[in-house]
């Protein structure tokens, strides 16, 4: 291989293939993504849910196909990558030095012109937030767990509590659910949720799962397996209030407590770091303090949304290429990434849910007001797009869902293979479709769209893939 | 077969003990309640080999404690287990005190420790910038040292398989019979005849003796809280700091690990559970409040883990042994029956010495040969995060496993995971092969590497994913597949 590239990007995610094809947009050819997964795609992969894509493909997707597309587009342009390649090492300079290792290779460096970090973030685990008690299996991220589910197609647990109602965390409680086991409730010490309002109905108040707000975990019970917690309300400044302690019995605990990006290359660059993103401190070139070193993507700051990822991703990878194209100017003054402010999200308290409806069309989630007039007209209030009104005259008539989980496969690469429902299904058949998507097993090789299941729990509605495999090797 | 010694737990000091017994023409059996090695106290506490000044002079403790830590570092090299020479203070926060700081000083050297030194504040300050406002002086011990408890518990039970002990995990003792000449010792895995025990069981070793013994033993477990930092503030202090105890408590030391963490604690609290390790909000603000008096300013959105330890304390010695001490010795009502209990701090300092001390007691009824062509040594599983550039290129060329990644926070491969498997006395638990490797021991607590590391686990082992375990006996992380598939939907 070629150990001098012009551009070298380091995690093969949404924000490091974004990256990777706007370089090449602007002239950039010799282009190398390095990534530690057996796959590009990063964490999208996992995330077979829908509601991606609502900006960037102007319709919505689920992790998986997503992320197909921007793959399609790094091998439609013949961006080469590595897979199962770690990074150890960054160096500033000129050029740019990246050590990596991995099986084939072994230990090698690689100089760039340039290099764009793209390497995402990490969940706070259990030790981090200090919660008293054992330390027994059953506690997860709620990410490891997913990664469980999704891609390994294993179940981590058949009772559960979720302590946080990040979006991981309530996308966790559905298709936990949905894949059979119980959800007790989940845990949120703020008095609102961290996700967005769209998820507390249709991940939550759809299955009935409660939502317990100014509410933590204060103990983790079971030696050897969680076999509970004990759940408290806290007072104003979030200390547990003594005497409303209630034992929860349960065997797993999922965690979704905050991400922090994971800077540790970052560091090693030398790079200057922000202690409010929690990321490195950048120009308005997204440039760090190490020079020729560009940061995009969760790696810089959390982001609420992927659409956002790959936006700035796009930015980050037209930088590198205008800085190796036209060389050095001065670095200039630090701009903080504008951070979304984070949606403090609650439902409105004594909420008539028959007459007040949270919109699940897109991420805003309008509160939608609705009058059934006696001639059964509705008037509908409240809503800021056409999606609204056609969400809750189907909702107060035949609500529908459309529902995303794994097939097993039999001869692929990988265990299960993402799936959803080619249209929403009526609410009422979701759990005979899941038996169907549980019980069924396909075989590789499959591409996105390949239809997986016909007229899923006699809906007329077929179940496709979401995600490619090929035959294992 | 009958064996000739049978020691009852696998922690450091029964580990110490197997290893020096391993020297002799013996048939010794090591038998564990659990699945691996160091699965009790040995694996929560400090850290810390310690100089020596603490034990009382002319105690059991104050001599095994100086000599242990001035054998450690030798042994450290013959076993490669990681140990570093940091030396240790003791923090004194009150004029009024320093006198029990010389003391304390006067009470190491007559225990033999070399090298003290009463240090002021200034000479404290350019030893350990970081100390707070309130240390005016301090106890300087040089030889004080830091230790990978896991390491050198690990190191010396592969060093005795190697040479012939045998070890049985999961095989809980339900009762111990006197015969004629030696014991039964009944297990939950079937009955073994032995000529000599050695108990060596931890907080159970009350149980133990008492199974055998008319004069009863009572071990009360003291309860350690510990708090981990992130290695990002692992160089926040050289030394291992201690502080001078008070009518408050023994005080909370603070100090870096082998590793490059910054650890916490311990608090001390008398519990009845011999399996309590669950830690607790009040214990664990106990420990960040009181290591602020030493360390001011340890960012405590850095800790990545807390646990408790349980120490070993004999509130109740059987009649004719002495209070405040290990009790080592052969059981005064029952020859072959050899007490290794109370072993609370110092014992991780103590163990390199402890083994040894044993050792002569058995021998002493045994009168066993030496053996020939003993190993003395025993290498560990590389580290490609501790390797050179160099040394890494070379690992992967001898196997591609070391270029795969598996824990990306301490950078742990695949080929470091397997060796962890493969070796004597392998790991067939998660918590087996992080304490072997490192993996799942950084920041992010194995949030990324536990799916792959059980992946591993169940194909080197051949078994199901579901069978998989954390620790202990029912620490099971996944659903059998038949399982999942029988129950049906909760919302259905």
């Amino acid at each position: 291989m070629n150990k001098r590239k012009e551009l070298v990007i380091i995690g093969g995610g949404p924000a490091g293939m974004a990256a990777a094809i706007a370089a090449y947009e602007k002239g950039i050819r010799d282009i190398l993504i390095l990534e530690r997964d057996k796959e590009l795609g990063g964490i999208l992969n996992q995330c077979i849910h829908n509601g991606f894509g609502l900006h960037t493909f102007k319709e919505e997707l689920t992790g998986p196909e997503y992320a197909a597309r921007y793959v399609d587009m790094v091998a439609a342009r013949q961006i080469p990558s590595l897979l199962h390649t770690m990074v150890v090492g960054v160096q500033s300079g000129n050029p740019c030095v990246v050590t990596a290792m991995n099986k084939e290779m072994g230990l090698f460096r690689i100089e760039a012109a340039a290099v764009v970090l793209a390497m995402g973030c990490r969940e706070r685990s259990r030790g981090a937030m200090n919660i008293p008690g054992y330390r027994p299996s059953g506690i997860y991220s709620a990410g490891t767990a997913q990664r469980y589910v999704n891609i390994e197609g294993r179940m981590p647990g058949r009772e559960v509590v979720i302590l946080g109602s990040g979006d991981i965390g309530l996308i966790m409680a559905r298709r936990m659910t949905l894949q059979g086991a119980r959800v007790k409730l989940v845990a949120e010490i703020m008095p609102y949720s961290g996700g967005l309002r769209r998820n507390i109905v249709q991940c939550l108040d759809d299955y009935g799962i409660p939502l317990k707000l100014n509410h933590t975990v204060t103990q983790i019970h079971g030696k050897e397996r969680v076999e509970g917690v004990t759940i408290s309300r806290v007072d104003e400044n979030l200390k547990p209030i003594a005497g409303s302690e209630e034992f929860v019995r349960c065997d797993t605990v999922l965690l979704s407590c905050g991400l922090i990006p994971e800077n540790e290359l970052t560091l090693d660059a030398g790079a200057k770091m922000d202690d409010v993103t929690q990321g490195p401190v950048v120009n308005d070139r997204l440039e760090t303090t190490a020079r020729g070193i560009f940061a995009c993507g969760n790696v810089l700051h959390v982001h609420d949304l992927v659409d956002n990822v790959s936006g700035e991703a796009e930015k980050a990878g037209e930088f590198a290429a205008e800085y190796i194209l036209k060389g050095h100017s001065d670095w200039g003054a630090a701009v903080r990434p504008k951070i979304p402010q984070k949606t403090k999200c609650t439902l409105p308290e004594g909420r008539d849910a028959g007459s007040q409806l949270i919109c699940i069309g897109c991420p805003v989630g309008c509160l939608i007001t609705v009058k059934r007039n006696e001639d059964e007209s509705l008037d509908i209030t409240g809503n800021t797009c056409k999606k609204g009104e056609a969400y809750v005259r189907s909702e107060m008539t035949a609500p529908v869902r459309t529902i995303t989980s794994v097939i097993r496969v039999q001869g692929g690469e990988g265990k299960v293979i993402p799936v959803k429902t080619a249209q929403e299904i009526p609410k009422g058949r979701i759990a005979a479709c899941m038996k169907e998507i549980r019980q069924a097993t396909v075989k590789a090789p499959i591409r996105v769209g390949d239809v997986m299941i016909e007229n899923v729990a006699d809906t007329g509605i077929c179940v496709v893939a979401t995600g490619n495999m090929d035959i294992s090797k | 077969m009958i064996y000739d010694v049978t020691i009852i737990g696998a922690g450091v000091s029964g580990c110490a003990i197997a290893r020096e017994l391993s020297r002799y023409q013996l048939n010794t059996l090591v038998i564990e309640k659990a699945l691996d090695v160091c699965e009790g106290t040995s694996k929560a506490n400090s850290g810390i080999a310690h100089a020596g000044y603490d034990a009382k002079p002319g105690t059991l403790k104050a001599r095994l404690n100086v000599e242990g830590s001035r054998r450690m570092q030798r042994l450290s090299e013959e076993l490669d287990f990681p140990y570093r020479q940091n030396g240790s203070l003791v923090l004194c926060f009150d004029k009024k005190d320093v006198g029990r700081l010389n003391e304390l000083k006067e009470r190491g050297e007559q225990n033999g420790v070399r090298g003290l030194r009463i240090l002021d504040r200034q000479e404290l300050l350019e030893l350990e910038p970081a100390v707070g406002d309130q240390a005016v002086a301090a106890l300087y011990a040089p030889s004080g040292a830091i230790v990978c408890p896991f390491g050198l518990t690990i190191a010396l039970a592969e060093n005795a398989a190697v040479n012939g002990v045998e070890f049985c995990f999961g095989t809980r003792v339900l009762d111990i019979q006197k015969k004629n000449e030696g014991y039964l010792v009944k297990t939950d895995q079937g009955d073994v005849e032995t000529k000599v025990v050695v108990n060596a069981a931890g907080v159970y070793a009350d149980e133990i003796h008492n199974m055998v013994c008319e004069s009863k033993m009572e071990i009360t477990p003291r309860r350690g809280e510990y708090l981990l930092y992130d290695k990002r503030v692992g160089s926040l202090v050289s030394h291992t700091l201690f502080q001078l105890p008070t009518a408050l408590g023994k005080g909370i030391l603070v100090t870096p690990t082998v590793h490059g963490n910054l650890l916490t604690g311990p608090t001390a609290q008398d519990i009845e559970d011999k399996d309590g390790v669950a830690t607790s909000a009040q214990g664990m603000n106990q420990v960040q409040q009181m290591a602020s008096l030493s360390v001011p300013g340890i960012p405590g959105n850095q800790v990545i883990t807390s646990f408790a330890g349980l120490r070993a304390h004999i509130t109740t010695v059987p009649r004719g042994c002495a209070e405040g001490d290990f009790l080592i010795e052969q059981a005064k009502d029952a020859p072959g029956f050899v007490d290794v209990a109370g072993i609370e701090s110092p014992g991780l300092t103590c163990a390199p010495a402890l083994g040894e001390y044993v050792a002569e007691i058995v021998t002493d009824i045994l009168k066993p040969e030496k053996k020939e062509g003993f190993i003395n040594t025993r290498k560990g599983i590389p580290s490609m995060a501790l390797s050179s550039d160099e040394e890494r290129q070379d690992l992967i060329s001898t196997n591609p496993a070391y270029g795969n990644v598996i824990c990306r926070c301490e950078m742990v491969t695949e080929g470091e995971i397997l060796d962890a498997i493969r070796r004597p006395l392998g790991a067939v638990t998660t918590d087996g092969i992080k304490r072997r490797t490192r993996a799942g021991m950084g920041r992010c607590q194995s949030g990324f590497c536990n799916p792959r590391v059980v992946e591993l686990l169940a194909a080197e082992l051949s078994v199901d994913e579901s069978r998989i375990r954390k620790s202990g006996e029912a620490s099971w992380y996944l659903t059998p597949k038949e399982q999942v598939k029988e129950k049906g939907a909760a919302y259905e």
